[in-house]
């Protein structure tokens, strides 16, 4: 069968953005030795900057399970005035250079700004520490699982949460065992897509925590001053660990999904 | 058992006004009307799933209006089944036993005889991903009346089904209400189902009830144009009554009976009308002549539009009375029907 002009423009388009994403990475992958690997994950500073990345990120993504599946549900399931705005609002953090977002968290967390003032009256610091890395990977990743989980919660039909209810459970019933149930694969995915952004971050945690240095400071810093070379193994492991890692949770959910 | 009082609603789509209703306890009710008329949003209004502007509902005497759905005692059974799809049939079935405390030898006793009624015991491991429609329907029906609810709403429950499962649905359901003390209330557009299934009924247009009464009488005496229309009566006029007789635009129609001459309106079932290419001499006593305007396939029937005068009516004939009298656009033909044919309103 002789093929259509347009299967072959549409062929061409995919090989080039196939190339384009994965020539760069590949090159980057491959360009360390393995002697270099080595040498590089016996340094203690490397270890502990991918590790504090993904446990910052892990933390930033539980926070936004935590935080954003009740306002998720409301968003799937009701029709409010100001619903969009809402929606406009919590999609604010992809669109904002990331620089601007660490300088916005710290404005609200300095001396003279009352959060600031509650906060370091608690104790708590943000600026160059574990808990301002965390504070904002949560503001950057909070979007993506809101709307994973919040498309996750559109698919299931409200009816079936009605019959619930009327067999007598209550909303908290109805929840645990029909929304969440059904749910929880796109929430996983939300968790997945909110971590690997904050994994990703690096403008907003340089303004707020030069130090503890993340894994991304970490082959900035090593780049600035080393050069492409002494930067690349670094990138290696953060990307191969946090590949590995998702892939992971991404073959658990599969393995689920066929047992239904 | 169920009454509602002044119920209005005003949600985007569908609004219901001033309903007022009353079900007696075991009774099979039927809600009927065209798509739109708000029949889901009354039973979703009962159920306890949609807020209310105003008004009351009452359930065996007690006020259920400000209750939660789960208080209520009321199950839904909807058109799309609404089975939990990540349950088995059993799973879905015993899924209300969480909430109510019953004990454990009558509820496994109910559960099997529902079990039996409704054919399931084949099904119980599976789940509904992989059942045809009416053994969805089954199991739904199963599941709302597994914690014996005062009342069963049904939601189309047989619409959605091919033919020979809704043969069996209905069977099932006709079954279940005559063993069960539960007042069912359903939703239909089908008069087959209301006529083969309920006693009374009331029948909805835009938000209100426009008719209620027992479905045959409905069937046989509307009192409104638009109840005429939806039962099927397809020549509808207005008219003017003197004595036993209508003018219907110059037409005069015998109706057999004095007319209280306060009525306004005359409807005819095409089927009851007959077309023959001679004059029919029977006792009829009502006989025109008219020429053919339209011939309309239905399928099993052939809708043909007659004009006498002015007046258009409309007829039903089969395919093999069509080819028998030669029926063509434009020729004369006669019709006639009898006077107790003739509905007035």
């Amino acid at each position: 069968m002789k093929r259509e002009p347009f299967f072959w423009i549409s062929v061409t388009c995919g090989l080039v953005i196939m190339a384009f994403i994965l020539l760069p990475l590949i090159q980057m992958m491959s360009a360390p030795s393995a002697e270099m690997l080595k040498e590089t994950i016996q340094d203690k500073d490397v270890v502990r900057s991918i590790w504090l990345s993904i446990y910052t990120a892990g933390v930033a993504a539980l926070i936004s399970f935590f935080l954003g599946t009740p306002l998720a549900y409301l968003l799937a399931r009701s029709d409010f005035r100001g619903k969009r705005l809402v929606e406009s609002i919590i999609d604010l953090p992809i669109a904002i250079p990331h620089p601007v977002i660490g300088i916005a968290i710290l404005s609200v967390a300095g001396k003279n700004y009352w959060i600031g003032q509650i906060l370091s009256g608690l104790g708590i610091r943000i600026m160059g520490s574990v808990t301002g890395i965390i504070t904002v990977l949560t503001f950057v990743g909070l979007p993506f699982y809101l709307n994973a989980a919040k498309t996750g919660f559109e698919a299931i039909s409200p009816r079936l949460e009605k019959v619930s209810r009327s067999l007598g459970a209550s909303m908290f019933s109805t929840f645990f065992r029909i929304t969440f149930p059904l749910a929880w694969r796109s929430m996983l995915i939300g968790i997945i897509m909110c971590s690997a952004r904050a994994i990703s971050e690096f403008g907003a945690v340089v303004i707020v925590a030069y130090h503890p240095m993340i894994a991304p400071v970490m082959i900035y810093e090593r780049f600035e001053a080393y050069g492409l070379k002494y930067s690349q193994p670094v990138a290696v492991w953060l990307v191969s660990i946090s590949l590995l890692l998702f892939l992971i949770l991404r073959i658990l959910t599969l393995r689920n999904r066929s047992e239904i | 058992m169920i009454s509602i009082q002044d119920l209005t609603i005003n949600l985007k789509e569908f609004n219901l006004y001033d309903i007022n209703l009353s079900v007696s306890e075991n009774e099979f009710f039927v809600l009927m009307g065209p798509t739109g008329a708000g029949k889901t949003v009354l039973l979703e209004a009962i159920a306890g799933l949609i807020p209310l502007i105003r008004g009351e509902i009452f359930v065996g005497g007690k006020k259920i209006t400000r209750l939660p759905p789960e208080k209520r005692g009321v199950s839904i059974v909807y058109q799309d089944y609404a089975l939990f799809p990540h349950l088995t049939v059993l799973e879905n079935i015993i899924y209300g036993w969480h909430f109510h405390r019953a004990e454990k030898t009558s509820a496994e006793k109910r559960l099997d005889r529902l079990l039996e009624i409704l054919n399931l015991f084949g099904l119980k491991h599976r789940f509904p991903g992989n059942l045809s429609g009416g053994e969805k329907q089954r199991v739904a029906l199963a599941r709302a009346l597994m914690v014996e609810p005062k009342v069963l709403l049904l939601d189309e429950p047989l619409s959605a089904l091919d033919p020979n499962f809704r043969e069996e649905v209905r069977g099932a359901l006709k079954r279940l209400h005559q063993s069960s003390d539960t007042t069912f209330l359903m939703v239909t557009h089908d008069f087959a189902d209301a006529l083969s299934l309920a006693g009374r009924a009331a029948v909805m247009n835009n938000g209100r009830i426009e008719q209620i009464g027992n479905v045959r009488e409905i069937f046989e005496k509307p009192i409104s144009p638009f109840i005429a229309d939806f039962v099927g009566m397809k020549n509808l006029f207005e008219a003017s009554f003197y004595n036993t007789q209508a003018l219907v635009s110059g037409l005069k129609i015998e109706t057999g009976r004095i007319v209280d001459p306060s009525s306004h309106y005359l409807a005819i079932r095409p089927e009851d009308i007959i077309i023959s290419r001679e004059t029919f001499s029977s006792s009829m006593r009502n006989n025109y002549s008219g020429i053919v305007t339209r011939i309309n396939n239905q399928g099993f029937y052939y809708e043909i539009g007659v004009r006498i005068k002015d007046t258009p009516f409309k007829g039903l004939i089969t395919k093999g009375a069509l080819i028998e009298l030669g029926l063509e656009e434009g020729i004369p033909v006669y019709i006639s029907f009898k006077a107790s044919a003739v509905h007035v309103f």
